[in-house]
């Protein structure tokens, strides 16, 4: 026997201790899963109206605003990556990247430059591992993602969107010097989308230039959208509600990679525990043949050396 | 949907802070404060940050503080949407002062504003609530 049973005995140990860790982790991200699913939904409503209200400004007046105009020629892109803080949650965080990846080198064979936005400190590990450079990122949220994080997130890449200038500059900002990338063309989020528990796509979209999603959560067709007044006027309503509809997209995005993420984490802290239950197994199961043997050769021993006792007594004799 | 009530929806960002049937509804918008009654005309408007004040059919009042957001009126039915709205019971008055202190004392100049702003209606709110 190579190990000793003592050894085994300690690895059953601490595979037992690592399998009540992981178990717990597993728990928690499935009571987890259910508060963002229910966050998901009470931000429903506000996507609905929302909508609504967007589809009723677009639909009434013929106005042109920066943030649906497709812009001729676009030269560079924006891509925001949704990924999670934390590990342990399988192949969650890479299956995004991948994704975010695929749709830089599509873009890219477009012949648009790439800048990267980030979300979750996975993704900036990435690609700070990696020496790439990053935009912005904004970490510390992605299981339980807050609406003044959309925001930020929002203001950022709709800033982006508006800029117009063509080259890199470096404005003050707080007291220091900050390097502005020049403005994009379009902006693209890739995020995981939460199908069921079992299932979660990596899915990427575009948000800017906006497209109204017509078809998406219309009001029935049969409910004629009422003839608004507006106040102050179309122009101004529109300004106001457009950054808002982006805001919400960029939540609703945010809210669907954390219900993913926690059920990536859930699946893959099941199997951990399952592999760990497998291993006590197999440990037991080895030391127990270990133990075995001991007691076998112990018994040889002690037959041997009462052989050889009488061996040695008959000789004298 | 009865034709003397309004149908009213307060949402905010990631909740629905209070739906139910009204009477009036006062709100402030970008050209000033308007009242709502039933079958009022179709309007869709900017919110500044302010106080909404809202009657039931039940004749009871309630005000939220609401921040930016937009107003939309049709067919008797109203939809307030704001990223953030609070009920006036659940805004502590003491917390919004000292949070509005530590803002102003801020040198950033494009964020207090907008925060100044919110939280003066949330002080609003819970001071004429109480």
């Amino acid at each position: 026997m190579a190990v000793s049973l003592r050894e085994y005995r300690a690895r059953i140990k601490s595979t037992e201790s690592m399998k009540k860790i992981t178990r717990a982790m597993e728990l928690i991200a499935a009571s987890r899963i259910i508060k963002a699913q229910q966050r998901a939904q009470s931000a429903a409503p506000y996507a609905r109206e929302l909508t609504r209200a967007v589809s009723a400004v677009a639909t009434y007046s013929n106005v042109d605003h920066p943030l649906t105009t497709e812009p001729e020629d676009p030269k560079r892109a924006a891509i925001l990556v949704i990924t999670s803080d934390r590990g342990l949650a399988g192949a969650y965080s890479s299956s995004v990247l991948k994704e975010a990846e695929r749709l830089r080198t599509r873009l890219e064979d477009e012949g648009k430059e790439v800048d990267t936005y980030i979300s979750g400190r996975k993704g900036e590990a990435y690609f700070r591992f990696r020496n790439r450079p990053i935009v912005e990122a904004w970490t510390g949220h992605s299981d339980q993602p807050n609406f003044e994080v959309a925001e930020a997130i929002g203001h950022s890449l709709i800033g982006a969107f508006i800029n117009d200038e063509p080259e890199a500059r470096t404005i003050q900002d707080h007291g220091q010097d900050r390097e502005v990338p020049p403005g994009v063309d379009e902006v693209h989020v890739v995020f995981t989308q939460f199908r069921s528990m079992l299932v979660q796509e990596p899915r990427d979209i575009r948000l800017l230039p906006l497209e109204v999603v017509e078809g998406e959560e219309m009001p029935e067709s049969d409910e004629v959208l009422p003839l608004y007044e507006f106040e102050p006027s179309p122009e101004e309503v529109l300004d106001g509600l457009l950054p808002k509809y982006v805001q919400s997209r960029i939540f609703f995005a945010l809210l669907q990679a954390a219900a993913s993420e926690l059920a990536a984490r859930q699946k893959a802290m099941k199997s951990a525990t399952d592999n760990a239950d497998e291993l006590i197994k197999k440990y037991t199961r080895t030391a127990n043949q270990a133990r075995q043997a001991g007691i076998t050769q112990e018994i040889s021993e002690i037959v041997g050396g009462v052989n050889a006792l009488a061996d040695a007594q008959a000789g004298s004799e | 949907m009865s034709d003397d009530t309004l149908h009213v929806e307060l949402v905010a960002a990631d909740r629905l802070v209070w739906s139910g049937e009204a009477t009036v509804v006062n709100a402030r918008t970008a050209g000033g404060e308007i009242g709502i009654l039933a079958n009022h005309m179709p309007v869709l408007s900017l919110l500044e940050a302010g106080v909404i004040e809202v009657e039931t059919a039940d004749g009871e009042t309630w005000l939220a503080a609401v921040d930016d957001g937009f107003i939309s009126v049709a067919a008797n039915r109203v939809s307030i949407l704001a990223s953030h709205a609070d009920l006036a019971q659940d805004i502590d008055a003491g917390e919004a002062r000292s949070e509005l202190e530590r803002v102003r004392g801020e040198d950033d100049d494009h964020r207090t504003n907008a925060e100044v702003r919110r939280l003066e209606a949330r002080i609003r709110a819970a001071e004429r609530a109480s």
